[in-house]
């Protein structure tokens, strides 16, 4: 059977430059760009940058507890969707089709209640500096808490489909084996961190944004169905992670409720002044740890800004786990790193 | 551990190859001369009282002004906790910088030392145009050896994200003019 002898990893030389967009740009104007990088996850980017700039700038006191708790629901529903995605193109990449129609019918509502919100589906700018850019819609609680009883008891379901089938775990178990050790050694991060029983979660580790008032499992990969980090464990991190968001989202609705009639956004976050000064800041995306650099020179436009994107981090320790694999395992293990090519080019 | 108490581990262990610090700052950051990093990096990682066996991101920024680059090492010590089943901690995070003269602009590799550093260190030569040392995965070209570009594509000229780059206005024949005449980015 066809093996890679030896695998060279090539990113596809379309680098988008968003990075140098960043130095001409103020910071609430790159915000939409953020969203680009990972399409997948645009709360989860724009929060990480949001954050960023604010804790640059010393805004982050200034962040109301409604606008926390609303940025905190939306990048959980954002995690949720992005896993579905994960979950549903993983089972394709592996012949699974039936699992990926499910998935994306969950994802629908997700996206609904964001179009509800902010008006966009996919690219949302809707976590800004200072806050989110408006309030949620008046029955979004409600909306929000059937959508959560909806999908719960959908988990289990598409355990049963996919997580559990024969096939499926023949695919996936004992392939592409990553080590802690080597999962620390290519600094990888989230899910395919976690996956190889590490768990290390910066909500938790490194608190961000409030997380530290909420209750949570971090789940780790435990070689259930084959050797511990193997592609199986990576997935089913996912499918625990969902689970997980939903008893996230469950508590920051119920602390929704106390902050009626806050103000969501601060009127500094379109005038601010960047200080000369220099930040970096990591927070968890699906993907794993998505960190801003942003450097100030005391005007309005930042003099650098640099993401650290998780799917490009992942990707590396594909030169190593591609190693004399069979040719069919590859896009197992691939798959199972969960990559999103427009934040690799950034 | 905090970054002053890392930064009076590593002044007692290396004195003068120590540059300086910034604790001032929302990025602390301790400064390495460049010709010591490899062996303060080694430091960094094996010692016990630090473990930094984390490489989060490396940054390279353009300081035009002052004719130099500063490459920013982010670390940490990621940690299993004695409990098990509990969450890993992140300790000892700190930063390294070390700067280069914009001339000159050489580092030795830390690649062997994180692995992470290698798509780390392409990227930075990439759109930079910093040179790490001993880098391995280097080409040799018109450019001298090199990291292998990894964003742009191998026949690129010239590093975008510096400060005084001009961007081509043609490659391979295609032009980055318009029909209207205009060029994009307009100069």
């Amino acid at each position: 059977m066809a093996r890679w002898c030896s695998s060279r990893s090539r990113t596809s030389a379309i680098s988008t430059a968003a990075e140098k967009i960043g130095e001409t740009v103020q910071p609430y104007q790159y915000v939409p760009y953020t969203d680009r990088m990972d399409y997948l996850a645009g709360m989860n980017n724009n929060l990480a940058f949001a954050l960023a700039i604010e804790k640059l700038t010393g805004l982050e006191t200034e962040i109301t507890a409604r606008a926390k708790y609303i940025r905190i629901i939306f990048s959980e529903l954002n995690r949720i969707a992005s896993h579905l995605v994960a979950i549903g193109t993983y089972g394709l990449d592996l012949g699974a089709f039936t699992p990926f129609l499910y998935c994306f019918r969950e994802r629908e509502y997700i996206l609904d209640m964001f179009e509800n919100t902010c008006g966009a589906r996919l690219t949302y700018s809707y976590i800004t500096v200072g806050g989110v850019t408006q309030d949620v819609p008046e029955n979004f609680i409600d909306v929000c808490t059937e959508f959560l009883d909806y999908f719960e008891p959908k988990i289990d379901e598409y355990n049963n489909l996919l997580s559990y089938n024969h096939i499926f775990v023949k695919r996936t178990a004992n392939v592409g084996v990553i080590t802690a050790a080597d999962a620390i050694e290519y600094a990888l991060s989230g899910p395919v961190l976690r996956g190889s029983g590490v768990a290390l979660d910066v909500r938790r580790a490194k608190p961000y944004g409030g997380y530290e008032e909420f209750e949570f499992d971090i789940p780790v990969g435990d070689g259930r169905k084959g050797q511990v980090g193997d592609c199986w464990d990576r997935y089913f991190v996912r499918m625990c992670e969902m689970e997980q968001s939903v008893r996230i989202i469950r508590q920051a609705l119920e602390k929704l409720r106390g902050t009626a009639g806050q103000e969501t956004l601060h009127k500094k976050g379109k005038t601010i002044k960047l200080p000369d000064d220099e930040v970096y800041l990591e927070i968890d995306n699906p993907r794993g740890h998505l960190g801003f650099f942003v450097k100030g020179d005391g005007g309005a436009i930042p003099a650098r800004v640099k993401a650290r994107g998780p799917s490009f981090c992942n990707l590396s320790v594909t030169e190593k786990v591609g190693k004399n694999v069979l040719l069919g395992d590859m896009a197992a293990i691939i798959g199972s790193i969960d990559v999103v090519m427009g934040e690799v080019d950034r | 551990m905090a970054p002053e108490e890392i930064a009076d581990l590593l002044k007692k262990q290396f004195s003068d190859k120590i540059a300086g610090f910034t604790f001032e700052t929302a990025h602390p950051r301790i400064e390495v001369r460049a010709d010591a990093w490899p062996e303060v990096a080694k430091f960094l990682r094996n010692d016990s009282r630090l473990q930094l066996n984390f490489l989060r991101c490396i940054t390279a920024v353009d300081m035009l002004e002052d004719e130099q680059f500063v490459v920013e090492y982010d670390l940490f010590s990621a940690r299993m906790s004695a409990k098990s089943g509990s969450p890993w901690t992140i300790t000892n995070e700190v930063a390294i910088a070390v700067k280069v003269p914009r001339n000159s602009a050489t580092i030795p590799t830390v690649a062997h030392v994180w692995r992470a550093a290698d798509w780390h260190e392409r990227e930075a030569y990439d759109l930079m145009g910093i040179n790490f040392t001993g880098h391995p995965d280097s080409v040799t070209d018109h450019d001298g050896t090199h990291p292998r570009r990894i964003l742009c594509p191998d026949d690129w000229v010239g590093h975008a994200l510096q400060k005084d780059y001009k961007f081509p206005m043609e490659y391979h024949g295609i032009p980055a003019v318009t029909e209207h005449e205009q060029t994009r980015p307009i100069h």
